[in-house]
């Protein structure tokens, strides 16, 4: 029984993400939902990089200046360049047919793109460009090899090289192994500053795929409480009457 | 008795004239007379009912607002989430839901095999439940199709195909089953169809058919004793409480712990790290895009796991096809188990040790093919599926022998403690 019980808990321990290729281990996004600056700054990160090819088609901007304290007048000026209408989702500046022929494919919704790839993939997409000349793009990513997007914040971070080591296998078969980044152009932000602006665009993300986890989670812990007190009184009801038993 | 007291049990009286309201109240609760022993593992019935009763209620919220249409079903789940008033409540309770009817069920399950519920006189009981299983397993099948993500197309894709491997009618079947030659708009919408009126109507009369021949034979209980046997000078059972009051209140107490554990999860997991809401399902179905890895949600993982270790063509016949005929074995050879079990002794407490050991062996063998289900399959990982989809059928077709050597320790008159 207690292994049984022990197999099913180890059952239950949460997969581990490793939608890499290569075996990469992700970097850790540990965004702060709390940290409504930090929400606000990943919107404007968004809707200035991210908005012009993708679209977040479920989000609407009075949603979002509703959940992080953004006035309409805000909104407008600042978030909002595809639309006047402030109940309207946040649709790309770019026709889906346009960037379809540009890039080769149509850049994916991403509304719930944090759901599908979670908070440690995307922020290690934001950091895993290097400088790929043989690429359309002139880029590529370590953590999605070959994708079709561009650099798009390669103003913040600067241009990077990639280091790979050549491996031989005792087969003969040779694998690449990244090694390390080095800097070969420097961006308008430094290393800190960056990985706070890409953490800002994550916890954005994570914010948008799932807007009730803002409240989710103090609603939970109301609601274990009363069913703690519940349980409480289910349960000396039960002695009370299981008394006479026996 | 003031006077509202007398109006109500007037309008009782009433209605009692017309309708066997008293009788079946006494029947089936105040009258009913179930064993005084139960323990931790007789929640799990009652449980499966409040969970069944969610999953209702629920489920007729989130229709309300629900777009079964393969351009539009992916969106309204996000509207569900966003733009409905308590919507991602609703939906969270329900996908938790899901779940948690199969943890409730599986438990229910093996209680039944433990103290040898299925037994005489309780056959028929058992077999009701097995049909149980097998809808609930179809309503959760088609349920999961609804959101229209990728796992809900892709599984769905792979688990119909299947019936394309049975010999002459297997095409024309998958064809039938879809309504089209691949999943699409068209199996959307008789799958949502079926998920929210025919399925939940079979259900809900399989459980009341459950329910009455539960009460025709009675309750078993952890010593597997006969408490019909010693009757009192009142004419119940020595060992029989009422239900009402007794197991209404214990069942309450059962069903707050159930709820605590369950709104934990709902609250602050309800991905269940990818186990109960897996990730690739939040990218919109994409026909022409398969994904690397399918795998069905973890409740069906044994039986993929059983579909997935035929490997072999044997007698002319395709693997595939063993493959689906052993998963449908796999499920079907529970309804046997009254008769392949030939012990005299029901409950685990007075069996030997090879029941012990079966049963022991089987819960382990059970998880691990459940677990390896969940993963892409590898030579190492097929081979274990095979060495435990072995198994998992000697359990069934040994019975009759380890259970007729078994060294059964003596059954005691009355219930236990």
């Amino acid at each position: 029984m207690r292994i049984l019980i022990a197999t099913l808990l180890l059952l239950m321990a949460p997969q581990f993400a490793c939608a890499n290729e290569g075996g990469l281990k992700l970097l850790k996004a540990d965004v702060d939902l709390s940290d409504q600056a930090s929400l606000q700054r990943g919107a404007r990160l968004f809707v200035n990089y991210c908005g012009s090819c993708h679209s977040a088609a479920y989000m609407r901007y009075n949603r979002i200046g509703a959940d992080l304290g953004i006035s309409e007048e805000l909104l407008k000026a600042d978030l909002m360049f595809t639309t006047d209408k402030v109940g309207e989702p946040m649709r790309a500046a770019m026709p889906a047919d346009d960037s379809k022929e540009w890039f080769g494919v149509t850049p994916p919704d991403l509304s719930v793109e944090a759901r599908a790839r979670g908070e440690d993939w995307l922020f290690s997409y934001l950091h895993g460009f290097y400088k790929d000349p043989s690429k359309t793009t002139g880029v590529n990513n370590l953590y999605f090899p070959g994708a079709a997007m561009p650099h798009v914040l390669w103003e913040l971070q600067g241009v990077k090289r990639a280091v790979f080591s050549t491996h031989t296998s005792p087969e003969g078969m040779q694998t690449q192994v990244f090694e390390h980044f080095e800097n070969e152009i420097p961006g308008t932000l430094d290393e800190v500053q960056y990985e706070r602006a890409t953490r800002d665009l994550v916890g954005f993300m994570v914010y948008m795929g799932e807007p009730a986890k803002l409240v989710r989670y103090a609603l939970g812990v109301k609601v274990l409480g009363f069913l703690f007190i519940f349980f409480v009184a289910a349960y000396l009801l039960k002695r009370e009457y299981w008394k006479d038993v026996n | 008795m003031n006077a509202i007291t007398r109006k109500l049990v007037d309008l009782r009286d009433w209605v009692d004239e017309r309708f066997p309201l008293m009788s079946l109240w006494n029947d089936h609760i105040a009258q009913y007379y179930a064993p005084k022993n139960f323990n931790f593992w007789y929640y799990f019935g009652a449980l499966s009912m409040a969970v069944f009763g969610l999953q209702i209620v629920t489920g007729i919220w989130l229709a309300m607002n629900y777009k079964p249409d393969a351009d539009l079903a992916f969106g309204s789940v996000e509207y569900i989430m966003r733009d409905v008033d308590w919507g991602w409540l609703i939906r969270y309770l329900h996908s938790t839901g899901a779940s948690a009817f199969f943890i409730v069920i599986y438990l229910h399950m093996f209680r039944g095999l433990m103290y040898g519920s299925f037994k005489k006189p309780r056959e028929l009981l058992w077999i009701l439940g097995m049909l149980l299983y097998l809808m609930l397993m179809a309503e959760a099948f088609m349920g999961y199709l609804l959101p229209w993500g990728q796992m809900s197309y892709w599984g769905a894709q792979v688990i119909i195909s299947l019936f394309g491997a049975i010999p002459v009618i297997g095409t024309t079947l998958s064809e039938w089953i879809r309504g089209d030659y691949v999943v699409s708009d068209i199996t959307l919408n008789r799958f949502f169809s079926l998920h929210v009126i025919a399925l939940p109507f079979a259900l809900a009369g399989l459980v009341m058919l459950h329910i009455l021949a539960l009460h025709e034979v009675g309750s078993n209980n952890p010593d597997g004793v006969e408490i019909k046997k010693l009757k009192g000078p009142d004419g119940h059972p020595l060992d029989g409480i009422p239900f009402h009051p007794y197991y209404t209140v214990k069942d309450l107490m059962g069903l707050s712990v159930f709820l605590i554990l369950f709104s934990a999860v709902v609250f602050f997991s309800p991905e269940m790290g990818g186990y109960f809401l897996e990730a690739n399902n939040f990218i919109p179905a994409n026909p022409m895009q398969t994904p690397p890895h399918i795998s069905p949600v973890w409740y069906f993982t044994p039986y993929y796991s059983i579909l997935r270790a035929n490997t072999v063509n044997f007698l002319w016949i395709d693997a595939k096809v063993w493959g689906v005929v052993f998963m449908g074995l796999g499920v079907l050879i529970f309804f046997l188990l009254p008769w392949l079990d030939r012990s005299p002794v029901r409950s685990i407490r007075y069996r030997g040790p090879l029941f012990k050991g079966a049963l022991g062996i089987f819960v382990v063998v059970f998880v691990i093919l459940g677990y390896l289900g969940l993963l892409p399959p590898t030579a190492e990982r097929t081979l274990m599926a095979q060495v435990c989809t072995v198994i998992y059928f000697l359990f069934f077709l040994l019975m009759p022998i380890y259970t007729s050597l078994d060294k059964n320790k003596p059954v005691p008159e009355r219930v236990t403690k």
